[in-house]
């Protein structure tokens, strides 16, 4: 998935020059996990740019450099680093084109790897996306596989709106595909063609007997889960990518859990007011009478992110996603 | 660290002119008394229609009006103005309709409250403390990565230097040495906290020292003063020099908005003191003492600005309340999530509320000079 960003960013900041880079520790080194390394070198020091330790700085400046009609790229070094950039975020990235008529939307992306599973210190294994799909103005998405987050990428910085870009760190590194050359649209797109790629959720299993909802890192748990269900019980569980934590693609989220008439939501946010909290209101809302269970949830705790001892304990597990499908499979 | 105040106009008395800065012509003087006067017109006319009910709360800046025309008068047409609510006018001197800044004061948004800042090269009013600093610098920064010759000014307080993004925007304009001039209206009062407890150095130019730029104190009171140094600065800056910050240094003559009242926390007699030295009769006799304008002249530019700012109350006045559906305006720009749609519905399901008024008509507290005359 390293290198599908990296390749991403490339593909774009070649076709347009108006993407810069930004970020602690991007240029020179290409970043704290490798995701802008070789950019300094192809695109010079303008446009790859190392940044004094501050995310507000950061994300402040990007929005005044899309007021002048950059597209910047902001890398927040770790997820829980980025609460001093909070600010800057909410109050104006989001509320830029609001502001302005529309005439002037924050048109920046902020890079976010996130997630526990590195064995870090504290506060580099947080999820705080559910922060910020509460506010109105920002889109946030996720990928799980190496072509989407090449694809999803390029298309956060064409979008016109400010995007929260949510990497998975923890599955970083860990599969290897085959990403094609081209994002399936022209990189001089410019008729909302990311709207499609960044909206919509991805199938990763087929499936009639149980919908698991899940975005991330624990897509691949989720897989894995489904798998032995098949093997162990019979049971075809759907396993679907939201990728777009918002908007929501309420349309398929509903249907997929109305066509195999059981749920579950995984994630590794702690679960108060998390994206399981509102899929699951969505699909109560508005299919209810497909239902053969309540929707169910695996999520994180409703605690810090713990010291890495304990993360296995605190990180939905396939046996953890087993028992809550198991749950809602049998009620 | 230099504490000395900048400052060209004299009192007529004991203290007198300084030369008038490089550059600028008669007309340019007459110029700049235009938009001292129109934003004074503007700022008096605005708390009369708080007082009067027709606009909501109000940010006054009476008496800092040279902390703004003075600046922006040294700045190309190209360069960007970063203001906060303090200069909430600003806008109006680069063809901002004076109507669209009451619309935003009276509740209004979409297209009657806000502009498109790139029609006038001049951001949104910013609410939050010092967060329009790091705007400003990625401004220029993108600027200079452009190879533009694009500067940018953002106005703060004294209060906003105590900010983490007055720290944060300085630190990175002076790394990246990018062209922007930081322009602190020091004030003293942040609402009822006064300049020595807001900061234990003596000013705020010296701060400068910490991020190796230039700091520069002027008279705040004094435009052609606040002129000169914004002049210097810009073209410092353009010339790859980086960024300045100046420290304007004044009084707030007013109370901080028209829901505070200064008397419960500071002694008038020292407004009183102050007060001598505002910037709009201030210029006028400097302007008289020249022989630049004659009283009659003086007339006639503040009946032209009363008649301006009276069409611009009408034209405000004039706007409906807009409809439930800006609600789900410019959100985004990329298109309306599906979830707008399904909130208009609600609503148009529903009764509409009845059309908001700003608050009743209040005496309110004090707010020095700027008890405007009423309306006639």
């Amino acid at each position: 998935m390293v290198e599908a960003l990296n390749l991403g960013l490339r593909q774009v900041m070649a076709k347009d020059d108006r993407v810069v880079v930004l970020g602690q520790d991007i240029a020179q080194t290409g970043g704290v996990f490798r995701v802008t390394a070789g950019l300094l070198d192809e695109f010079g020091h303008d446009r790859v740019i190392d940044t004094p330790l501050a995310e507000a700085g950061i994300v402040g400046s990007a929005i005044g450099m899309s007021l002048y009609g950059m597209l910047p790229v902001a890398e927040i070094q770790f997820d829980a680093f980025v609460y001093p950039g909070f600010e800057q975020i909410v109050v104006h990235a989001a509320r830029y084109a609001w502001r302005t008529r529309g005439e002037c939307p924050a048109s920046i992306v902020v890079r976010i790897p996130y997630g526990g599973g590195v064995r870090a210190p504290e506060l580099h294994s947080d999820c705080p996306e559910a922060l910020f799909t509460h506010v109105p103005g920002l889109k946030v998405v996720s990928p799980s596989t190496p072509e989407d987050a090449r694809d999803m990428l390029v298309a956060a910085i064409l979008d016109p709106d400010p995007v929260i870009f949510m990497e998975p760190k923890r599955i970083y590194r860990s599969v290897r595909a085959h990403v094609p050359d081209e994002p399936p649209f022209s990189l001089a797109d410019d008729d909302g063609i990311y709207n499609t790629v960044l909206a919509h959720t991805r199938t990763a299993r087929a499936g009639g007997d149980l919908a698991v909802f899940t975005y991330g890192a624990t897509v691949p748990l989720c897989m894995d889960a489904a798998a032995a269900l098949s093997a162990d019980e019979g049971v075809e569980a759907r396993v679907v990518d939201l990728r777009s934590l918002y908007p929501l693609d309420a349309g398929a989220i509903t249907a997929a859990a109305s066509e195999c008439r059981r749920a579950l939501v995984v994630h590794e946010a702690p679960r108060m007011a998390g994206i399981g909290a509102e899929v699951s209101s969505l699909i109560h809302e508005r299919a209810m009478a497909d239902l053969e269970a309540p929707v169910g949830r695996v999520t994180g705790f409703d605690v810090p992110s713990p010291q890495f001892a304990n993360e296995d304990d605190y990180l939905p597990s396939v046996d953890r996603i087993l028992a809550g499908a198991r749950a809602v499979l049998s009620w | 660290m230099t504490t000395e105040v900048l400052r060209v106009i004299g009192d007529g008395a004991g203290v007198p002119d300084n030369d008038v800065p490089e550059g600028l012509s008669n007309k340019d003087l007459v110029a700049i008394y235009r938009w001292l006067v129109l934003l004074r017109t503007f700022d008096e006319r605005a708390v009369a229609l708080q007082r009067q009910g027709r606009i909501g709360t109000y940010a006054l800046y009476w008496g800092e009006e040279g902390t703004q025309a003075g600046p922006l008068y040294a700045c190309d047409d190209r360069d960007w103005l970063f203001p906060s609510y303090r200069q909430n006018a600003i806008g109006v001197l680069r063809g901002v309709a004076p109507s669209t800044v009451l619309a935003w004061w009276r509740g209004y948004g979409g297209l009657h409250g806000f502009w498109n800042p790139r029609e006038h090269r001049t951001a949104p009013i910013c609410v939050p403390i010092a967060t329009h600093l790091p705007h400003a610098v990625g401004l220029a920064w993108a600027a200079k990565i452009k190879r533009d010759p694009v500067a940018s000014i953002a106005w703060f307080g004294d209060g906003a230097t105590s900010e983490g993004d007055f720290h944060e925007a300085m630190n990175f304009a002076s790394v990246f040495k990018v062209a922007t001039v930081f322009f602190c209206v020091n004030n003293q009062w942040a609402i009822s906290t006064p300049f020595s407890k807001q900061t234990a150095t003596e000013t705020i130019a010296e701060k400068s020292a910490a991020y190796a730029m230039p700091g520069v104190r002027v008279d705040g009171f004094d435009p052609l003063a606040c002129y000169a140094a914004t002049y210097q600065a810009l073209e410092r800056a353009r010339n790859g020099g980086g960024p300045t910050l100046i420290e304007a240094f004044c009084y707030r003559l007013g109370a901080h908005g028209t829901a505070d009242d200064p008397k419960l926390y500071r002694d008038e007699s020292e407004v009183q003191r102050w007060k001598a030295l505002e910037p709009v009769n201030r210029m006028a006799a400097f302007l008289l003492r020249r022989g630049v304008l004659d009283d009659e002249e003086l007339q006639s530019i503040g009946a032209a600005a009363k008649k301006e700012i009276a069409e611009a109350v009408t034209e405000m006045e004039g706007i409906e309340q807009p409809g439930r559906e800006i609600l789900f305006d410019h959100v985004y720009a990329s298109g309306r999530p599906w979830s707008f749609d399904e909130g208009l519905a609600e609503l148009q399901g529903t009764d509409r509320p009845p059309a908001v008024k700003p608050l009743a008509p209040q005496p309110g507290p004090s707010t020095g000079d700027a008890e405007a005359p009423a309306e006639t």
